[in-house]
């Protein structure tokens, strides 16, 4: 009885192999297909833009002013004076925000003049998204503000205020930005008393 | 500037050695055919910073330890 059980088993494994083999083979086949056609998936590296980021900090600290990296460093956007004055009107000044427009704004008053629309994107996007990392593109702004301001405006879309960026936080911005410099100006202040050095005033918000 | 990447060396080299200033001349020519732009960074005596844009490599000042380039900008939305 034992040994009927047995080769029924053996016979049905024969069997079953026999009519799945086949099957196993092609799957295999296919999946060495798809293997050799797609290449493995490029796993995305988590730190590179972090590492990036890091390094466009440090190219943008070699390329401003002390004050200026301070103020980026603190406040998280740089404030540029416009060098286009006409006698006529108050020059505007900017204040650069990553990834935002530049905001245009009256320093005498804090009233905001418009929003210019520009972006530095590389075309190529086969390394991501084509963003350049956050202190990246306040540099290119900057760059091209203090190098070009003209050409920079007019490439740029100029918006009303508040189509972007939100005035009430860029009012905020420049509360938080008058008080920088006040806290900038004491502390060079007691510094100079220490040192007997000439203290230089801070310039307008 | 690259994006994903940051700062990105692409060629260094003494402009009054020939063969440098040759292949620099080339890699210049070659990032302002891809379309960047060219900006070098400058230390005014008053410690004021601003930068030059530049689109001829003659246009580079001599005392100039570097240039940037970085994508060319376009009206955002």
């Amino acid at each position: 009885m034992l040994v009927a059980v047995v080769a029924a088993v053996v016979a049905l494994a024969a069997l079953a192999t026999d009519l799945l083999a086949p099957r196993v083979a092609r799957r295999r086949r296919a999946r060495a297909e798809n293997a050799r056609r797609s290449p493995a998936p490029i796993l995305p590296d988590p730190g590179r833009e972090r590492r990036a980021e890091h390094r466009a900090r440090e190219l943008l600290r070699s390329c401003v002013a002390a004050e200026d990296w301070e103020m980026y460093r603190d406040l998280g956007f740089l404030r540029v004076s416009s060098s286009s004055a006409d006698g006529r009107d108050e020059p505007c000044a900017y204040l650069l925000y990553p990834h935002r427009p530049i905001v245009a704004y009256l320093p005498s008053s804090g009233r905001l003049v418009g929003e210019y629309c520009v972006s530095f994107e590389d075309p190529d996007t086969t390394n991501g998204t084509g963003r350049l990392p956050d202190s990246d593109d306040v540099l290119a702004k900057w760059m091209a503000l203090t190098g070009d301001e003209h050409e920079l405006i007019a490439t740029a879309n100029m918006h009303l205020p508040g189509r972007q960026v939100d005035p009430v936080q860029v009012e905020r911005d420049l509360v938080r930005l008058a008080r920088w410099y006040h806290h900038r100006s004491r502390r060079s202040a007691k510094a100079g008393r220490g040192s007997d050095a000439p203290v230089v005033a801070p310039t307008a918000s | 500037m690259k994006p994903g990447y940051g700062e990105i060396l692409i060629a260094e080299g003494d402009p009054e050695v020939l063969a440098d200033q040759e292949r620099l001349v080339k890699e210049f020519r070659r990032q302002l055919d891809e379309g960047l732009w060219a900006a070098v960074p400058l230390a005014q005596d008053d410690g004021r910073r601003e930068s030059l844009m530049v689109r001829r490599f003659e246009d580079v000042p001599p005392d100039a330890d570097r240039v940037i380039f970085f994508p060319r900008a376009a009206g955002g939305r």
